[in-house]
């Protein structure tokens, strides 16, 4: 009992930061759990392992397949499924992210583990595990605990929650698990990656951000700031419901699913605040938000926030600039 | 093609200052305007999209009260043939039991394809749709902003992160996860609304399913709920807008933008 199971991505041969967050938080709760600290890597070919790597956990679990490239589900589910029946561990952890969001819900059916997803932090009482989660896009926090943990828990991790640490002190043995020759045929198959965020204006270069939400409200109105980001000499970018809508084209979305920015300064004008717009100004200088909720989440992230009409804003701002 | 789409009704918290209940594990919900959770407004538009193309019928499914019909005739607005409310009564939910009561509600039909929303916009979990398809052993995938139905398989487009997307021939019958983006969802009138009263909505009590208690038994519990502190935020700016336009301008100076 006590053991912790952490589900590690990667991508282009390296691991992804998500996992190594997770990794460092699995660390403090494994001492705390008194349990054995288990890392399991999937691929075509896990040759992308340092000996850096190792150091995070005391067991490090590999299996290479061909047929666990690409995200295959049905390969990577089954033997997932099969190494948590096994080894009963009393945590299982992996991120919330496209793969967790697909891999998470599937894998507590299969095996019965209570789920909590896109957990921002993680506590122990005594030996009960509790995720603390967010509603309501931020605007409240949850404690959750589980009413049967007795066989253990499976939580999916926001990524961001938790600091890399930088020196990681366990010595963990590489185990290479042979994968199963009658993996069951895939339900699908993988076709190709696409790229959709290339387009006319880079907005990873701009120093200046004019950032619209869907505060704006309607696309008629968005020449007045974009008139207003031509004034300060800024680039024009955007959250995902202002791109959704097809009122600007997905080049200038910034987020998970956008493109990860650091202007010196980013002027966010009527966005909430949600993680996955936040995760992609994380490099930004100074970041200033309007928005008339006084309770937007953003404001707990940004550096100035002024709680006002983003139109009567970008007026004053015109005039002020004009003056 | 036969499609459940599933709908859920969500409270609006825009510009609302959420106010703890009593119980301390949840917020006063009843004085807020609600709504049709924006992920399911996708769902159920491209569900109406394929069988304009490929004939077929849409049935629209919620776990919820009286009140939430309103999601169920907005389907029907839309172009759902028939609607299906599971109602709760005084059980307790989470997204294991809404996922467990949806699929013993429609495990009978039969269909070719489920489509939820990525997640509710209230409880932000991203659970329900993936844990039905594996309670009705569907093949499925998360966060899709693209179908093609092509040779009774369907190719769908999945986002991953940093604008890449992943191209997928899934086998029938599935389910997807759609993510907001994926079309435009049609604008009903009220008057289209009230029209679609006239269409059937079966209910059903949570109890009726034939679920046992351990499945109605929710897997997780919200012990407590509370407000972010207000203290460790953004130093916020005061005074009319053009005190504000000045203060913004200095402080981009500052930062060493060029204005
Ligand atoms: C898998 C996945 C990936 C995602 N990827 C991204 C991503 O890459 N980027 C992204 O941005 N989102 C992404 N999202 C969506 C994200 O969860 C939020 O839904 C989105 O960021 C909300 O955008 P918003 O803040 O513009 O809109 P809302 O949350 O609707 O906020 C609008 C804000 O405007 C304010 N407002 C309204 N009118 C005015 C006015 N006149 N003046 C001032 N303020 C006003 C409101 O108070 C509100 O705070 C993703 C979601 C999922 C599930
Ligand atoms: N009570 C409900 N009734 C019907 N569908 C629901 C319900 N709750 C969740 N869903 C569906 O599951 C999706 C994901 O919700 P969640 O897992 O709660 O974030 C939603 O977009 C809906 O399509």
């Amino acid at each position: 009992m006590g053991d912790i199971l952490v589900f590690v991505e990667h991508r282009s041969g390296s691991i992804r930061e998500v996992s190594l967050q997770i990794l460092s938080k699995a660390d403090e709760l494994a001492r705390g759990l008194s349990g054995r600290l288990t890392a399991v890597v999937l691929a075509a070919k896990a040759d992308f392992l340092s000996s850096d790597f190792s150091g995070r956990a005391d067991r490090v679990i590999v299996l290479e397949d061909e047929r666990l490239s690409d995200f295959d589900f049905t390969g990577t589910a089954a033997v997932i499924s099969k190494i948590i029946k096994d080894e009963r561990p009393s945590l299982v952890l992996m991120g919330h992210t496209p793969w967790g969001m697909d891999l998470g819900p599937a894998l507590s059916v299969r095996t019965g583990l209570p789920l909590a997803t896109d957990c921002v932090g993680v506590s122990l009482d005594g030996k009960k595990i509790k995720a603390l989660r967010q509603l309501y896009g931020g605007k409240l926090f949850a404690r959750v605990s589980f009413k049967d943990d007795s066989r253990g828990c499976l939580l999916t991790v926001r990524p961001g929650s938790f600091p890399i640490d930088a020196s990681p002190g366990r010595q963990g043995d590489l185990v290479r698990i042979d994968v199963p020759k009658d993996l069951s045929a895939s339900s699908s198959r993988f076709v190709e990656y696409v790229d959709t965020g290339a387009g006319e204006i880079d907005i990873t270069q701009a120093e200046l951000l004019v950032s619209i939400g869907r505060g704006v409200g309607e696309k008629e109105r968005i020449e007045e700031i974009r008139e207003l980001a031509g004034l300060m000499g800024g680039v024009l970018s955007c959250s995902r419901p202002v791109v959704d809508r097809g009122w600007l084209p997905k080049y200038h979305q910034v987020g998970t699913s956008g493109k990860s920015v650091k202007p010196k300064v980013y002027l966010a004008l009527g966005i909430s605040g949600a993680f996955q717009h936040i995760a992609g100004i994380a490099g930004a200088g100074t970041v200033i938000a309007v928005n008339k909720d006084k309770k937007a989440p953003i404001f707990r992230v940004a550096d100035y926030g002024v709680v006002e009409d983003l139109f009567a804003f970008s007026d004053a701002l015109k005039e002020e600039l004009g003056k | 093609m036969d499609i459940v789409v599933c709908v859920k009704r969500v409270p609006f918290t825009q510009e609302v200052d959420l106010e703890v209940a009593k119980s301390g594990k949840s917020v006063v919900t009843d004085s807020l305007a609600h709504v049709i959770n924006d992920w399911d407004g996708y769902a159920v538009e491209e569900a109406i999209l394929l069988k304009e193309r490929l004939g077929g019928v849409v049935i629209a499914v919620t776990v919820g009260s009286e009140d939430d019909e309103e999601v169920l005739r907005r389907a029907l607005a839309m172009g759902a043939d028939r609607a299906i409310r599971i109602d709760p009564g005084e059980s307790s939910l989470d997204g294991s039991v809404v996922a467990k009561a949806i699929a013993a509600a429609i495990k009978g039909f039969s269909f070719d394809l489920v489509l939820t929303g990525v997640q509710a916009d209230d409880d932000n979990q991203a659970v329900v749709g993936i844990m039905l398809a594996e309670i009705l052993g569907l093949s499925h995938a998360a966060v899709v902003r693209g179908i093609e139905p092509k040779d009774g398989e369907l190719k769908v487009r999945i986002e991953l992160e940093g604008g890449i997307d992943e191209i997928r021939m899934v086998n029938l019958p599935a389910l997807l996860t759609i993510q907001s983006g994926i079309n435009e969802p049609r604008y009903v009138s009220v008057m289209g609304i009230r029209k679609a009263a006239k269409k059937e909505i079966t209910v059903t009590g949570i109890k009726d399913l034939g679920l046992s208690d351990a499945d109605l038994s929710p897997a997780t519990e919200i012990e407590e709920v509370y407000l972010p502190p207000e203290t460790g935020g953004a130093e916020m700016l005061s005074g009319d807008p053009s005190k504000l336009a000045q203060a913004v301008i200095e402080i981009m100076r500052r930062k060493g933008v060029a204005l």
